[in-house]
């Protein structure tokens, strides 16, 4: 099958590549550009290992081709750091709150988190919950995620963080 | 999980998609949002020869009032309905139901289109615009025309639409300002599919319901109108009885397929239920 030749931005970088149009969006991502930190996990766009952002939409990149994307602006987990290489709110929120075990889902919920806290700077718990709904976790059992959103939701807000009594 | 091969077409108008899908005949497939057909192509239930992809058609996007009826392009994804003022004001059912449906990152893609179009039994929306009396423009070779989301389900994926044919636009007449409404939905977790589910539209006169219409989910081959259960209620208060009554009527159609959600007689049940709560929430809610 003949290749196509796709342009996009990642991580504010212009990349390029040639696909074939079968080739899925997280392939490409991690094969082509070998940006591993997007993770594949269910393949079936249940477990939201491998959301990325894509033009402002939290996308499963297992679900939309590479060609798809030419054009595009993306971020991955691998732009998510502060431009000085420090740790952005959600990611130092994952690390306080201890919002991950085996970190495996962790690239997805942070994408999701970010998409999450720019359409809703201050969301409640259970909007938390529903808006990292297509993203499974299977050591934490959540809460501890729920706390790391809610913590960078302060950070940025630049207001204290108070865990809520369990 | 790599789908076979194909070609990829993106053209940027409606007639040129209408085109390549009449040219390219049977092998080729229109993309919507993609996640119902990408997933199946994964698994190569799916092996279309061709892709047609609609995101460039810059026409099938968009929500608009045109007098007493919503315009929903094709296109519209199920994050822009919920993004909708429009909607959320004149058309709430709507708004409440896309919240059911999927998750937030299928919802910036999956779009009405391809949840009403493809004639899926899991689908939520079809039983909606049935409910709603919405109709379908399906742009084709020859033309365009018109069918009624009621006329447009014959089977599971089975439906109306001819080869070479593409939904273009959902037009749904706006229901009267103070009715009542509600969408309730039993599924086992988030992003799936339901295990029962009805829509009720009704409006309220003196503490009655003047009229009603009922739509069921994933309880038979195609989406169903529960008219003999909207009979049931029609002139009464919603008294222990009549819900009752219109629930049986309502079960009396139904015919869910026997699947990891629950036997048939469960499905039927719980089936009762949603019609029941659906009816008491949308005549609270009723102005």
């Amino acid at each position: 099958m003949a290749k196509t030749h796709i342009t996009m931005q990642v991580n504010g970088a212009e990349v390029e590549g040639l696909v074939e149009p079968r080739t899925l969006l997280v392939h490409f991502i991690r094969e082509n550009l070998q940006m591993t930190g997007t993770h594949i996990g269910c393949e079936t766009t249940h477990c939201g290992a491998c959301t990325v952002d894509i033009d402002g939409m939290s996308v499963k990149s297992c679900t939309m081709f590479a060609v798809q994307a030419n054009g595009s602006d993306i971020t991955t987990i691998e732009g998510m750091a502060n431009p000085d290489g420090s740790l952005s709110a959600l990611q130092e929120g994952f690390r306080m709150m201890h919002g991950l075990q085996c970190g495996f889902c962790t690239p997805g919920m942070i994408m999701r988190a970010q998409r999450l806290l720019k359409e809703n700077p201050s969301p409640t718990e259970q909007e938390i919950r529903m808006g990292i709904s297509g993203n499974i976790c299977r050591c934490t059992g959540y809460q501890n995620i729920v706390k790391a959103i809610q913590y960078a939701a302060a950070k940025i807000n630049g207001v204290e963080f108070r865990e809520a009594a369990e | 999980m790599i789908p076979g091969s194909f070609s990829y077409h993106r053209p940027t108008t409606l007639v040129d998609a209408v085109k390549l899908l009449w040219t390219l005949g049977d092998e080729a497939r229109p993309l919507a949002g993609g996640h119902s057909l990408v997933p199946m192509m994964k698994l190569r239930l799916a092996t279309p020869e061709h892709l047609v992809d609609l995101h460039g058609i810059a026409d099938l996007k968009g929500i608009r009032r045109d007098g007493s009826k919503v315009l929903i392009g094709a296109m519209t994804t199920q994050h822009d309905l919920l993004a909708s003022d429009e909607v959320a004001r004149s058309i709430p059912i709507l708004h409440e139901a896309a919240l059911l449906i999927a998750d937030p990152q299928v919802r910036y893609r999956g779009t009405v289109g391809g949840n009403v179009a493809n004639g899926d039994p899991g689908n939520d929306m079809p039983a909606l615009m049935m409910t709603l009396g919405a109709t379908y423009r399906l742009e084709g070779p020859d033309g365009g025309r018109e069918v009624a989301a009621a006329d447009y389900y014959q089977g599971a994926y089975f439906t109306a639409i001819e080869p070479g044919e593409l939904l273009a636009s959902i037009s749904i007449p706006v229901p009267p300002a103070g009715h009542g409404f509600a969408y309730e939905k039993l599924k086992r977790k988030v992003g799936d599919y339901a295990t029962a589910a009805a829509a009720v539209v009704l409006t309220m006169s003196g503490g009655k319901v003047a009229t009603c219409t009922i739509g069921l989910t994933n309880l038979s081959e195609t989406p169903l109108l529960a008219d003999a259960a909207a009979k049931e209620v029609i002139g009464t208060g919603l008294d222990a009885a009549t819900l009752k009554k219109a629930a049986a009527a309502a079960e009396a159609i139904m015919a869910p397929a026997a699947d990891a959600r629950g036997p048939i007689e469960y499905r039927k049940h719980v089936g009762g239920i949603m019609v029941t709560r659906a009816l008491q929430r949308a005549a609270a809610n009723a102005a």
